[in-house]
């Protein structure tokens, strides 16, 4: 996760391990132990699962051994 | 289902004419400004001459007063929108950013800033009135250059904005609105371990998108708050969330027509007109339309960031990279929200790194609000981080393209950013360059070459289309995106490819907002992308629904049927033995069969790959005036699979040409006192035909796998390379390193004397 979230929100801390199944299992873990922290994935971020983005995708599945990252939400011109 | 076997295409792959080519090509074609409605009113906008004034008092009688005015706003007659921010363009947008960007509240932030507006029965009435518009302002000082808006003693823009990202959290307001940070292995050892360390700084100026059609729009809003907006923008349905959520009314009470748009390039994804245009009407009760002129698009309007680029980067001697810093910062303009945070991830996406440190500042000053263009802030992070690798090859003494293969980031590497690349093709594209001949055509005097790469990552996202199917047996495709670049094309060759017809029996359109689902807006490179998947899914839906109804025509199962070259067959011998039913065959009798036979799919498309590319200029120089002539230019691009390779090299070829503007001449000039003194192209000058050689555009197809033909957006990556490749090569050719954006004539010759003093006319 980058800086800023990572600030705001979990007290520097930027790696986590989850358990999750759905990349909504996973924003609701988060939020759950970093209050906060779901609203800000669900409004700036993107997440790139296993290199691939995505974005706006809670029903994504996730694998045991996935590599989540949270990137700032990517738009373009 | 997967179309990635190149050879079984018949439609994609191939070049035909785009539909709305005729019209576009004897002026037939509807833009914003030619739309018309009976009664209906000219609007106008009043700008602010001072870059930076408090607005004290704003008179409005004597305009109202003025016979043929129907309507005169101010920001009074907007809602005072709160602080909250949400995606609905292309970047993050704080809603009340954009309301008082759209029309200034208590204070004017730039020159050319909205204040006041009028609707009226004509232009010149609308004009008259403009000028009876009385505004006391309290001018402020101001500033314009990002360091100098970034020092503890500069103007402030708000005094509400506090630097986000670094702790303890400021007490103070400031004119930095961010500060991020992407860190990997440790910066500090892998300097230590460099046997050279190259450490520079550059800087680019702020460019527009220079879009050949103004702003432009016409909206009527009814007794009962239903409104229609007819406009030129990147996306109907971000103009309709814009503007309800400005003037506060529902999302269901607004449909937005799409006009077709003389360019965009991310410049279109925010509105500035039309929420004007729609409190003038709802005053009026009449039609409003407003138009700007070329003045006002650039005073008015967003163009990109300029910025600092301060480069550090460290290596063995062999070449490989073992350390990379980076500090960026990037104007945003009036308000908070420059693409620094897309710059950082990008600037070093190429290389396969273990030790990087990057540091980006978001600045606001005394500018426009900039807006998207073109792989938002990646351009102005490579120009430095390509300029920096060329000196550093150069003082290595090794071939550039060399250098980045040997650091290249490859499948497997894991980015500076944090996720790890996967079905990427950057080598390929460094491969494919230097095996290009143009790599190793010989040079004349004073003529050089310089290479360059980036990246984009391209996005995917929200997207509905139709497919139906006519009663002659053609096809209509329904998709919510403007068409800038060609995908109405697109579009119609990726439905008949999997319906099985010939392209000219497919027609594309562009509907607006209350005839389609929702579809996020055109840019990010992700119509083909992701529309191309709504449109390929609702023409495999109606193929279901045609082997349907041959099996109803056939009366057998519909398993028994089966769907090749726009004909159902029966699946072999059990399952009878029928002539094929061509598509019209089974269109004619669709109302025997069940009725119309259509697909619409909604979908969030994700797994959009990312795109590399990497360009080959050469250069002359004339010595004597500093003026530089591209000879040649070689953009490699890994294009995925090119659906209508006119039309992907038809982006490359226009990302170079707007990128050697950028990087040749294209800057905003200001004077001392913050006003905009080349708001033309005569004085902005962007390139034209004569200025630029053909460009050849070499597509390395890496399709990506999450497309169902192996598309990846192609739009953005071809403007990141080329301030670089231009630099690389004015330093070739001449020995001059130009690290400040724009090389134009007298900066390059002002380089050239520093280096060789002129003659005195004495000597």
């Amino acid at each position: 996760m980058t800086g800023i979230a990572a600030r705001r929100f979990t007290g520097g801390q930027t790696e986590f391990d989850i358990e999750a199944n759905t990349v909504r299992r996973m924003i609701i873990e988060l939020d759950q132990r970093y209050p906060g922290l779901g609203h800000q994935i669900d409004e700036g971020m993107a997440i790139a699962i296993d290199g691939e983005i995505y974005q706006d995708a809670y029903l994504e599945p996730l694998r045991p051994d996935s590599e989540v990252v949270l990137i700032p939400k990517i738009g373009g011109g | 289902m997967s179309y990635l076997d190149k050879a079984a295409l018949k439609v994609v792959g191939t070049r035909p004419i785009r539909p709305d080519g005729v019209d576009k090509v004897i002026g037939r074609a509807s833009f914003g400004a030619d739309m018309t409605m009976p009664g209906m009113l000219w609007g106008k906008v009043k700008r602010s001459p001072h870059a930076h004034a408090r607005i004290v008092k704003i008179d409005t009688s004597k305009a109202a007063a003025l016979p043929g005015v129907r309507a005169v706003v101010t920001a009074a007659d907007f809602p005072n929108i709160a602080n909250e921010e949400a995606f609905v363009g292309e970047g993050p947008m704080n809603f009340r950013d954009l309301s008082r960007n759209c029309m200034a509240r208590d204070k004017a932030l730039y020159d050319g800033h909205a204040v006041a507006a009028v609707a009226a029965t004509s232009q010149a009435i609308a004009d008259e009135a403009l000028d009876l518009i009385e505004v006391e302002y309290q001018v402020l000082p101001h500033v314009i250059d990002v360091e100098a808006a970034m020092a503890p003693d500069a103007p402030l823009l708000h005094d509400d904005l506090f630097t986000q990202g670094v702790e303890p959290k400021p007490t103070k307001p400031s004119n930095v609105a961010k500060r991020i940070t992407f860190t990997k292995g440790d910066i500090a050892k892998g300097f230590a371990e460099a046997e050279v360390v190259i450490e520079r700084k550059y800087s680019t100026k702020p460019v527009h998108q220079a879009y050949i059609e103004p702003h432009a729009c016409v909206v009527a809003v009814g007794a009962d708050d239903q409104t229609t907006i007819w406009s030129s923008s990147q996306g109907q349905f971000m103009v309709r969330a814009y503007c309800a959520k400005l003037l506060g009314i529902d999302i269901a009470n607004i449909r937005a027509m799409p006009a077709e748009i003389g360019g965009g390039f991310g410049g279109k994804t925010l509105v500035y007109l039309e929420p004007v245009a729609m409190a003038l009407s709802k005053i009026s009760g009449r039609p409003v339309k407003i138009v700007m002129n070329r003045e006002e698009v650039f005073r008015g309007t967003g163009p990109t960031s300029g910025g600092t680029i301060e480069v550090k980067l460290g290596a063995k001697k062999s070449g490989r990279i073992v350390a990379a810093e980076l500090v960026l910062k990037y104007q945003a303009g009036a308000f908070p929200g420059s693409p620094v945070g897309p710059g950082c991830m990008c600037a070093f996406a190429m290389y396969d790194l273990d030790n990087v440190h990057i540091t980006g500042y978001d600045v606001v000053s005394n500018r426009p609000k900039v807006a998207a263009y073109r792989a938002p802030g990646a351009p102005i992070s490579s120009f430095g981080v390509e300029s920096c690798l060329d000196e550093l090859a150069r003082e290595l003494n090794i071939d550039p393209l060399a250098l980045r293969e040997m650091n290249a980031a490859r499948d497997g590497t894991k980015t500076a950013y944090g996720p790890t690349l996967v079905n990427v093709g950057y080598v390929q594209t460094v491969e494919a360059a230097r095996n290009h001949p143009n790599y190793k055509i010989p040079l004349g005097p004073n003529q050089g070459r310089g290479v360059a790469s980036g990246f984009w990552f391209n996005i995917g996202g929200e997207s509905s289309a139709a497919v139906h199917i006519n009663e002659d047996g053609t096809a209509s495709v329904i998709e919510g995106n403007p068409d800038i670049g060609g995908s109405r094309a697109s579009m119609a060759m990726m439905a008949a490819e999997v319906l099985g017809i010939p392209y000219d029996r497919v027609r594309a359109i562009v509907a607006d907002t209350g005839s389609i689902g929702y579809t996020f807006l055109t840019g990010g490179s992700r119509v083909t992308f992701a529309t191309g998947m709504a449109v390929t899914q609702a023409a495999e839906k109606v193929v279901v629904e045609l082997k349907s109804r041959a099996a109803a025509i056939w009366d057998i199962s519909p398993e028994a049927v089966e769907w090749k070259d726009g004909k159902a067959f029966p699946a072999g011998s059990n399952a009878g033995s029928f002539e094929p039913l061509s598509l019209a065959d089974i269109a004619v009798k669709s109302g025997r069969t069940g009725g119309p036979i259509s697909a619409e799919v909604s979908i969030n498309a994700q797994g959009a790959g990312p795109g590399f590319a990497t360009h080959i200029c050469d250069v002359e120089v004339d010595p004597e005036t500093g003026h530089v002539k591209v000879l040649r230019y070689t953009a490699v691009q890994d294009v995925g699979r090119a659906i209508h390779p006119s039309y992907v090299e038809g982006q490359i070829q226009g990302g170079v040409t707007q990128g050697v503007g950028w990087a040749l001449n294209e800057e905003y000039i200001y004077d001392k006192d913050g006003r905009l003194e080349n708001p033309g192209f005569l004085d902005y000058r962007i390139p034209v035909a004569s200025d630029m050689p053909m460009i050849d555009a070499v597509m390395v197809e890496v399709p990506n796998p999450r497309h169902p033909f192996g598309a990846r957006g192609v739009g953005e990556v071809p403007i990141v390379p080329p301030m670089a490749a231009v630099a690389n090569a004015i330093a070739d050719a001449v020995g001059a390193r130009m690290r400040d954006l724009p090389m134009s004539p007298p900066k390059l010759r002002a380089t050239l004397d520093e280096r060789e003093p002129p003659r005195l006319a004495a000597e």
